[in-house]
């Protein structure tokens, strides 16, 4: 009997990584081990949970015992509250990939890795493409945060690759994640009630709704489609346009003040924001994915239009979101036509 | 007889606060009856006449005028005179009223149904009281409204650059439209040489302290043959605020090789200026000599796209902000490239920004096709220069030719 594939799959705590180990055991040729530190939240299907940190050697025993074939690498930490601080944040990302790597080095069943990364390597200056190709790399290379990390960890998938070479080895930069119920930086920054807008600038925002985001992991899992992609939607969104589905109210706020208000709105516990990520909120940035489109012929079902068009039917509506608008219209409009019978 | 004294007070002076010798017109009122007056004005009636000669000669009030004319025991009667601006106060305050009641009363025979109508509909009712206040629409009422609605719902497609098809065309180039018909007076020559589908590079002079020159080539370009121009734009533009919102938005992305290789593949019409801001920031007195055309990158985007190129020649943007002086040291304290001086700015703020309506006259040249020379050419350097050199050298006799044709540079 052909041996059955064995899958481990880190981060499965998190939506994201949830949905992928529930989608990939769905399919009956693969054994899903889905790992994480806390027990996941949501239906991991008939995925198997071990309760393990990646940082902790503990991880190779369970790659060695279990025969795992594949690693699919999902625990990143995009914000530092999430993880209780930038130290802890730069622990989980970088030393815990470096463990995880170590791991899948020794094992001699390890034959795949699928890492997901991030469009934050590619910095936001206003010295930028209109659209990053896999081959260039950022202008403004980030020097903190999440686009640190996640360069560190890029940096540490190739190292592994390289002593490696049997191993396939698939980096995919996945966009921004939006859609109904995601819950991100940039997700909960569309949803201030009033958003503070660095004045001046309209940042093109690329989305990818996390059932493509899960389909596009999916493909490098079952074939072999070495090398690094980006995906996402093909369009953009500008913020502005953004803002108005959404119908929040934005306040501008000068460039050199930035910084500063995204303190205080981190310190408010509104949102969670590394430095970088305004950068990105400043001046946009976007991808081109012709590459993992010609590779694989995946091209996501959601254009970034359509998952921001899903979040916000399911978010709250905001001060001058459609509805509000016509209702308050609706009811000054009925005021009227009241008093005009009252006055004859 | 102490009532004479008061009594010469209640001279013939003009109602006023009074001075040293005439009383004011409170104390005036304060005198006894005429009668008395008269009696004792007959009296006195010499130095009276002296007394008003030296109030005409010496009109000024001094400041203790009030002092002779305060009577020394007040009389409780005259209490409420002594103010006298409470009359004029209640007066205020009843006009005030008046007209409350009056706009009040306006209120309720406002027209009613024109109110909810603007509570149903505020953009439709903003859009026609603009068109009976004189703004002209471009398109009907009722699609004007639907436009504006669309925009606020953030209902309108951008592409990858951050173009914004709907805004350039309804918006912003109506605007420059003005600017060019009017204020420029812009004259277009070879417009036949403007590639009707297929992508081409503009390459064109650059001149006149703003980049005005390329909002109006793409204003003309528009106009010829309906097809927007996709600028390529200096990193700067893209830094400062504002500026990089508009640029985004009307097509303008950053000028480098990927950007202008994705415009190109992708069947655009892309204007670009080599000079940059050696040309745009050259003093006066340099006008219409072009500065060195960057590093040739521009051929060679063009090489590798095999597009042709088309030079264009901009005669009138020079002389619509004089460059006098630079301020280097203000420019490196504001981090931009120069501080203009010009005749007008800064004296005179915001009015010196004003562009000075100099003739324009846009020509198209010929295209020099780059099809045949095979995409490995884009490497070679040599070729590359020649290129670069002859796309030089076309533009600058372009515009010597053109410069001996103008009359003025303002006629």
């Amino acid at each position: 009997m052909a041996a059955k594939r064995v899958a481990l799959v880190t981060g499965v705590s998190r939506d994201l990584g949830a949905r992928f180990a529930r989608s990939l055991a769905a399919e009956h040729q693969v054994e899903v081990i889905g790992i994480d530190v806390i027990p996941p939240r949501h239906d991991l299907g008939t995925a198997e949970f071990v309760r393990a940190d990646i940082r902790n050697p503990v991880i190779s025993k369970v790659i060695a015992a279990r025969g795992v074939d594949t690693v699919v690498h999902l625990a990143m930490v995009a914000t530092p509250g999430s993880a209780g601080g930038r130290s802890s944040m730069k622990e989980i990302n970088v030393i815990g990939t470096m463990q995880l790597l170590a791991a899948c080095q020794k094992a001699e069943t390890f034959r795949k890795l699928v890492v997901q990364s991030s469009i934050s390597v590619y910095g936001a200056s206003p010295r930028d493409p209109a659209k990053f190709t896999e081959d260039m790399s950022a202008r403004a290379q980030p020097r903190t945060g999440f686009g640190k990390d996640s360069l560190e960890i890029e940096s540490y998938v190739r190292g592994l690759a390289r002593r490696r070479p049997d191993v396939i080895v698939t980096t995919l930069r996945l966009a921004n994640l939006m859609g109904a119920g995601v819950d991100s930086h940039v997700t909960r920054y569309l949803s201030l009630p009033i958003v503070p807008r660095v004045m001046g600038f309209d940042a093109r925002l690329q989305f990818l709704h996390p059932s493509d985001a899960v389909a596009a992991m999916l493909v490098p899992t079952h074939n072999d489609v070495p090398g690094t992609f980006n995906v996402a939607a093909a369009d953009i969104v500008t913020l502005s346009q953004a803002l108005r589905r959404m119908g929040r109210p934005a306040i501008g706020v000068p460039q050199p003040a930035a910084p500063l208000v995204a303190t205080l709105v981190r310190q408010a516990r509104l949102i969670d924001f590394s430095a970088d990520q305004i950068d990105a909120l400043t001046y946009g940035r976007a991808m081109d994915t012709s590459r993992f489109a010609a590779a694989t012929g995946f091209v996501p079902k959601f254009s970034s239009v359509a998952a921001l068009e899903e979040f916000v039917s399911a978010a709250k509506p905001g001060l001058l979101s459609p509805e509000r608008v016509d209702s308050a219209l609706a009811a000054v409009s009925r005021v009227l036509s009241a008093a005009t019978v009252r006055g004859g | 007889m102490a009532d004479a004294k008061i009594i010469q007070l209640g001279s013939h002076g003009a109602a006023g606060r009074g001075s040293r010798t005439s009383p004011s017109a409170s104390a005036r009122r304060l005198a006894p009856p005429q009668a008395a007056r008269k009696g004792q004005a007959h009296d006195d009636a010499p130095p009276a006449a002296p007394r008003a000669r030296r109030r005409t000669a010496r009109p000024r009030p001094s400041p203790e005028a009030h002092e002779p004319s305060t009577p020394p025991e007040p009389d409780p009667t005259f209490g409420t005179e002594d103010v006298p601006a409470a009359p004029a106060f209640s007066a205020l305050l009843s006009q005030l009223l008046g007209l409350a009641s009056q706009a009040l009363g306006s209120l309720k025979s406002l027209p009613i149904t024109q109110v909810r109508e603007f509570a149903v509909d505020p953009v439709h009712a903003l859009v026609s009281v603009a068109q009976t206040l004189g703004v002209d629409w471009d398109g009907s009422l009722e699609e004007t409204a639907a436009f504006i609605r669309t925009r606020l719902r953030g209902d309108y497609a951008v592409d990858e650059f951050g173009f914004d098809p709907e805004l350039t065309t309804r918006i912003y180039l109506p605007v420059l439209r003005r600017l060019a018909d009017s204020w420029f007076r812009v004259e277009v020559r070879g417009a036949e040489n403007l590639p009707v589908d297929g992508s081409a590079l503009l390459v064109s002079n650059h001149a006149g302290t703003l980049p005005l020159d390329g909002m109006i080539l793409h204003t003309v370009v528009y106009d010829e043959i309906d097809r927007h121009v996709r600028m390529l734009g200096a990193d700067l533009i893209f830094k400062t605020p504002y500026s990089n919102d508009l640029a985004r938005k009307t097509g303008t992305t950053l000028a480098c090789q990927e950007d202008a290789e994705r415009l190109l593949a992708s069947n655009q019409l892309v204007a670009v200026f080599p000079e940059g801001f050696k040309g745009l920031g050259k003093p006066y007195a340099d006008r219409y000599k072009l500065q060195r055309f960057g590093r040739g990158g521009f051929v060679s985007a063009a090489i590798r796209a095999q597009v042709p190129i088309i030079p264009t020649a901009i005669v009138g943007s020079e002389e619509i902000y004089p460059l006098i002086a630079k301020v280097p040291a203000l420019a490196r304290a504001l981090g931009v490239p120069y501080f203009p001086i010009t005749p007008l700015f800064p004296w005179f703020g915001v009015l010196g920004m004003i562009p000075l309506p100099s003739k324009w006259i846009i020509e198209f040249g010929e295209a020099i096709t780059t099809d045949e020379l095979g995409p490995g050419a884009a490497e070679d350097p040599m070729i590359v220069f020649n290129i670069t050199d002859q796309v030089r050298e076309t533009i600058q006799q372009t515009l010597y030719r053109l410069l001996m044709q103008r009359r003025s540079a303002f006629f």
